[in-house]
């Protein structure tokens, strides 16, 4: 599904992705963890396509597409689905109008009539349950006032909406108490099908225990320094990553 | 002395009128009004036209607007036209009887004023000063001061007609009233109207008012609008500024609020190649609430310059300001805002907000909040900001499929909902987002019939 292949990003000249290859196959779970400033949220958001990073070098290829030379609505209508680390407040439009737009330029996307209001708002009922998400804040305008839990709940709500082939989770699992961590992460679990993919990026193995990946990268200093398993995972929390940085460098 | 042509000061020019016109001009109007024209017109010759040395008209050089020669109003002229064929009234529940100036006349020249069966007055403000010289003698220029305004001054000399409103003591007019300036002509014009809005204690309005061009030929307006609201009185009043961008307007409004009157103003300015609105608001009394929000959607060349006078001038009383603009292309605009906080004006609650988003590197905006408080017991703020769209919003919706002209669309109109919202009447707030979608979107364009159905 996804191809990655020595992929290099700059941002304002600053190289942060320093040739980062890996694969990504329908119905995987991919957790990518590493140290801060390691380029694990640059990654995201050049896969997303965030205009102020270039990429400088190497391909993404993504079913059979170029990804990179597609702007950020089209990989969203093409099924990438960026959860962000810190959503955006949009004061003034509300969540209905947002993702009622987001819905309908998708489905215009593949040739498919807008969805009817009835049919829409039903499908918002059914989805909001799944990350148990107030109904009052469907209502709000898009992130304002919501807590920290309550944004990471309507990441994956609009991920749900959306039903995207690959969900790339930012740090979904940062400033969340251990019940929203639950929530949010038995909402990916009941989105995960044998045709889609996750990439799960995050500092803790913690939301590993709740998200199991099938493969684990360690990503530091723009480069992947180590692939493996989940019991990658364990081991870093154990370990830390001083004694895989080193392993790099001596 | 020099034989070069010698270049008539615009000034000069609309004395030389005056003179020339004076018979012509007075000639509709009672003894106590032409008196009055005789004060202003003595005025208008010390103060003149303002222009960018006069610290309130820095960005907006008026003297220049007024330099040209298109013809004056100074009778009524019909041009025959079905008003049924151009105006169709698609918001339900205004009121269907639609008021009309024409080039700063009153339209209906038959029915020149409407007595509605709780007394209130609807009509022509010359044919009222003529018939109720007791309403007009008590209020007529006596809020729109000429002492440090040229062109108030100038609209007082000249002014012949306008419209008049008068809703008696404990009245409620339950629909608003809508009042549309028309400004049609074969040729390039010039209208001065004046408007009198008196609202007595505890009585109750809506006014709607909406300025359009219907001919292609440029026009400049200098109208001046003069509102009473007794003790008690409850006014809502929406402007809707919609005239094509070869018009220049200069709109002085001047509200006088007595003891816990409450009033909501709002100015919408979707179209006009320059305008330049005074806002002056006197609180004369205790307890009074105004609202005063305006919003403008700018692309091209257009201009447009806003400036507010909020004058706390007796204690507990609220006033909030929030003026937003959209500038495209090379358009420019500016703000100024005062609120002056009097000495025995304590318990004061006055907050003014401008907000700006320029979506072009040419688009320009000068902004400028100032408070002046002699009060200490007071609760005030106020803030600017000219800045760009949001991009980390912008990412946020086309990292959800929306595209990037759906993005920018559905971020302004969020933008400008902040003023729509402050709308009170709410078919009205309804049309009035619909028209400034349109109008982001740039399908209202001044030549489109639309904007004659627009309210």
């Amino acid at each position: 599904m996804l191809s990655i292949k020595n992929l290099h990003a700059s941002i304002e000249g600053i190289e942060i992705l320093k040739g980062i290859d890996f694969e990504v196959k329908a119905g995987e779970v991919h957790a990518i963890m590493g140290p801060n400033g390691s380029g694990k949220s640059t990654l995201a958001s050049v896969l997303a396509g965030r205009e102020i990073y270039d990429v400088t070098e190497g391909k993404v290829k993504y079913c059979e597409k170029d990804l990179i030379e597609m702007t950020p609505e089209e990989r969203a209508s093409e099924g990438i689905f960026l959860g962000f680390q810190y959503p955006i407040e949009i004061p003034g439009v509300s969540m209905v109008n947002f993702m009622k737009t987001a819905v309908n330029e998708q489905r215009k996307h593949k040739g498919l009539e807008p969805m009817s209001s009835s049919d829409f708002l039903k499908l918002m009922r059914e989805k909001k349950e799944l990350v148990e998400l107030n109904a009052a804040l469907a209502n709000r305008s898009v992130n304002e006032g919501f807590s920290g839990g309550e944004k990471k709940r309507n990441e994956i709500f609009q991920m749900a909406m959306l039903e995207p082939k690959l969900s790339i989770l930012d740090e979904t699992d940062s400033g969340l108490d251990i019940d929203a961590l639950r929530i949010v992460a038995n909402g990916v679990n009941k989105l995960k099908t044998k045709d889609n993919a996750t990439i799960v990026i995050t500092h803790y193995q913690r939301l590993l225990d709740y998200i199991v990946p099938d493969f684990v990268h360690v990503l530091y200093n723009g480069r992947i320094i180590k692939s493996g398993t989940k019991e990658l995972a364990l081991e870093l929390e154990e370990k830390g990553y001083d004694w895989l940085i080193k392993d790099v460098y001596f | 002395m020099s034989l070069e042509e010698v270049k008539v000061d615009p000034k000069q020019k609309f004395l030389d009128i005056y003179q020339e016109s004076a018979n012509e001009i007075k000639s509709g109007s009672p003894d106590y009004i032409n008196e009055i024209r005789e004060k202003a017109i003595k005025q208008f010759e010390l103060l003149g036209i303002p222009d960018k040395k006069d610290e309130n008209y820095k960005y907006t050089d008026l003297n220049k607007e007024f330099d040209n020669g298109y013809k004056m109003y100074l009778s009524p002229k019909n041009i025959k036209f079905e008003m049924n064929d151009i105006f169709t009234c698609d918001v339900p529940d205004l009121n269907t009887k639609v008021i009309l100036l024409l080039n700063g006349w009153y339209y209906d020249r038959e029915n020149l004023i409407h007595e509605l069966p709780n007394g209130a007055l609807i009509g022509s403000l010359q044919a009222a000063a003529e018939r109720y010289p007791d309403l007009v003698k008590k209020h007529y220029a006596n809020y729109a001061k000429m002492d440090k305004e040229g062109l108030v001054a100038m609209n007082t000399a000249f002014a012949q007609d306008g419209i008049f409103i008068y809703v008696p003591k404990g009245a409620v007019i339950e629909k608003p009233i809508q009042i549309i300036n028309i400004l049609m002509d074969e040729e390039e014009g010039f209208t001065q109207h004046r408007n009198l809005f008196i609202l007595e204690e505890n009585s109750e309005a809506s006014i709607v008012v909406c300025d359009h061009t219907l001919s292609k030929p440029n026009f400049l307006t200098n109208s001046v609008s003069e509102i009473y609201t007794g003790k008690n009185a409850d006014l809502k009043y929406s402007r809707m500024q919609n005239e094509h961008n070869g018009s220049k307007q200069v709109s002085n409004l001047y509200i006088h609020q007595e003891r816990d009157s409450r009033v909501n103003v709002n100015t919408i300015s979707l179209h006009g190649g320059m305008i330049r609105n005074n806002f002056h608001v006197h609180l004369g009394g205790e307890g009074c609430e105004n609202t005063t929000t305006g919003l403008f959607l700018t692309d091209k060349g257009q201009h447009i310059d806003n400036y507010v006078f909020m004058d706390h001038a007796h204690p507990n009383c609220t006033s909030n300001q929030l003026f937003k603009g959209v500038l495209d292309d090379f358009a420019t605009g500016s703000f100024s805002g005062k609120v002056l906080v009097r000495k025995d004006a304590q318990k004061t609650q006055a907050y003014q907000t401008n907000n700006n988003i320029l979506l072009t590197d040419d688009a320009d905006m000068k902004t400028k909040p100032q408070l002046e408080i002699y009060a200490d017991d007071v609760k005030c703020s106020h803030g600017a900001t000219v800045g760009q769209l949001d991009m980390d919003a912008l990412f946020y919706m086309r990292a959800r499929g929306i595209n990037k002209k759906e993005a920018k669309l559905l971020l302004m109109s969020a933008f400008a909902y902040d003023v729509i919202k402050t709308i009170q009447v709410p078919v009205l707030q309804e049309r009035i987002q619909e028209l400034v979608d349109k109008r982001l979107r740039g399908e209202l364009s001044h030549c489109s019939s639309c904007q004659m159905h627009c309210c």
